[in-house]
């Protein structure tokens, strides 16, 4: 039913794009690669998404000069925050033990942990903030991290450094099944008194203009992100939740079973794509 | 004559707000809204206003010939150019008001309405909605939005 709506709105934009300097086309067919290695930022949709064939990463839907950042990891400045996550990745917590005690082989350790995250652990849907302050409490008797604070996005991105270049696959079936329908029912629900769902924009109408805002897929697979608007790394549930609030909608929390829900359906639309990890968008 | 101008005024003011029709009482029939909301003619240069400002922010999904010295027109709804020949007056009055009942399927916002939303909010704060909600436009905003669509021709 929507794949007919594509190439309309295609039409469109080039019909407008000769009236409005302003008018962007749809993804762009740029190819990203960091330190020789491609990057998969185009490919065969999941088979459980529905209305989509093709998925894009978000990296194609920037600007030239926001898509530079992120080939060359000495001008991204994402960096700044991984190099300070290194250095609490050796530092001692309260009872003298840091994550270097323990993982002896460094960061690299988590190869490949975040291209399956959110998943279920322990019975419960888990997110790398959760592991990672489940983990400081027990093994460092540290204090948890603010879920978006500086100190946990940068440990995210760290971790998720460790899996740039893999492919996005999280698990969406048996226990995780759950989970990923109420995720599910949330991505296309129309929130606020703008009544928004996240489909109506990232799906129906990805790849148009929103007054100035060029509308990507919505992918996650490159977060935590550095974006230029706030000068910091960005959580998925942050942007999440200023997504859900620019619907003039009451939004849930950072860390609600609503967004772990929600970040599990928004991974798992990334199945395919490349873990991008730490992303540069504007 | 000061006195008597300014009471003339205000039985004017009182005539247009008990004509007002409250966004539960709008009459729509096939998605279009025959009478005016407020009885007072729409102002077609406020009407332009809100198409860029505001909770209007129409050029935020339509772009407008008539106003292209405003920046980034979205492209999410269709080009208004000629809308006042593809739609009546009192279909344009409708979709303003809940382009919804038109088109159950349309991801425009329902500019004058006030209830029927999920998680409803205080403005762009994300907390809670408290108490009733304003419509996005008021009854003359709608007006004057439509005055101002009414006149968009084809060149």
């Amino acid at each position: 039913m929507q794949m007919g709506k594509r190439p309309i709105a295609i039409v469109l934009a080039l019909g407008l794009s000769t009236a409005f300097s302003t008018t962007a086309f749809a993804q762009d067919s740029d190819q990203l690669s960091i330190d020789g290695d491609t990057l998969v930022t185009e490919t065969a949709a999941p088979d459980h998404l529905e209305n989509l064939d093709t998925i894009y990463s978000g990296w194609r839907f920037r600007t030239d000069e926001t898509q530079a950042l992120q080939i060359d990891d000495f001008d991204n400045p994402a960096f700044v925050f991984i190099d300070k996550a290194m250095d609490s990745f050796n530092a001692a917590g309260p009872n003298g033990a840091s994550c270097a005690s323990c993982h002896e082989g460094g960061p690299e350790e988590f190869a490949g942990f975040t291209a399956s995250m959110p998943k279920v652990m322990d019975g419960k849907l888990t997110t790398t903030e959760d592991f990672l302050n489940a983990h400081r409490a027990d093994t460092q008797e540290a204090e948890p991290w603010k879920w978006s604070g500086g100190d946990m996005q940068g440990m995210v991105a760290l971790l998720g450094l460790q899996s740039r270049g893999m492919p996005v696959n999280v698990a969406i079936d048996g226990d995780a099944a759950p989970y990923w329908e109420q995720g599910k029912e949330i991505y296309y629900t129309r929130y606020g008194q703008l009544e928004l769902s996240c489909a109506n924009c990232h799906e129906d109408n990805y790849g148009m203009m929103i007054r100035a805002d060029h509308l990507s897929q919505g992918q996650i697979n490159g977060f935590p992100t550095y974006r230029l608007k706030q000068a910091k790394l960005i959580s998925r549930h942050n942007r999440f939740r200023g997504c859900i609030r620019d619907t003039r909608a009451h939004t849930f929390a950072e860390g609600s079973d609503e967004f772990r829900a929600l970040e599990l359906y928004v991974m798992s639309r990334s199945n395919g794509l490349s873990v991008e990890t730490p992303a540069v968008r504007q | 004559m000061r006195k008597l101008l300014s009471a003339t005024a205000l039985t004017l003011l009182a005539t247009s707000a008990a004509a007002e029709t409250a966004p539960g009482d709008v009459k729509f029939v096939d998605g279009a809204v025959a009478e005016s909301l407020t009885g007072v003619p729409g102002d077609m240069a406020n009407g332009r206003v809100l198409m860029n400002k505001g909770a209007g922010n129409c050029i935020a999904c339509h772009a407008v010939g008539d106003l292209a010295e405003l920046a980034f027109h979205g492209e999410v709804g269709p080009p208004l150019d000629g809308v006042s020949e593809r739609w009546s007056e009192a279909e344009l009055r409708g979709i303003v008001s809940n382009a919804k009942i038109m088109f159950p399927e349309s991801v425009m916002p329902s500019f004058y309405k006030t209830t029927g939303f999920t998680r409803p909010g205080n403005a762009y704060t994300g907390k809670a909605a408290e108490g009733e909600l304003a419509p996005l436009l008021t009854a003359q905003e709608v007006e004057d939005v439509v005055s101002y669509l009414m006149t968009l021709k084809y060149e």
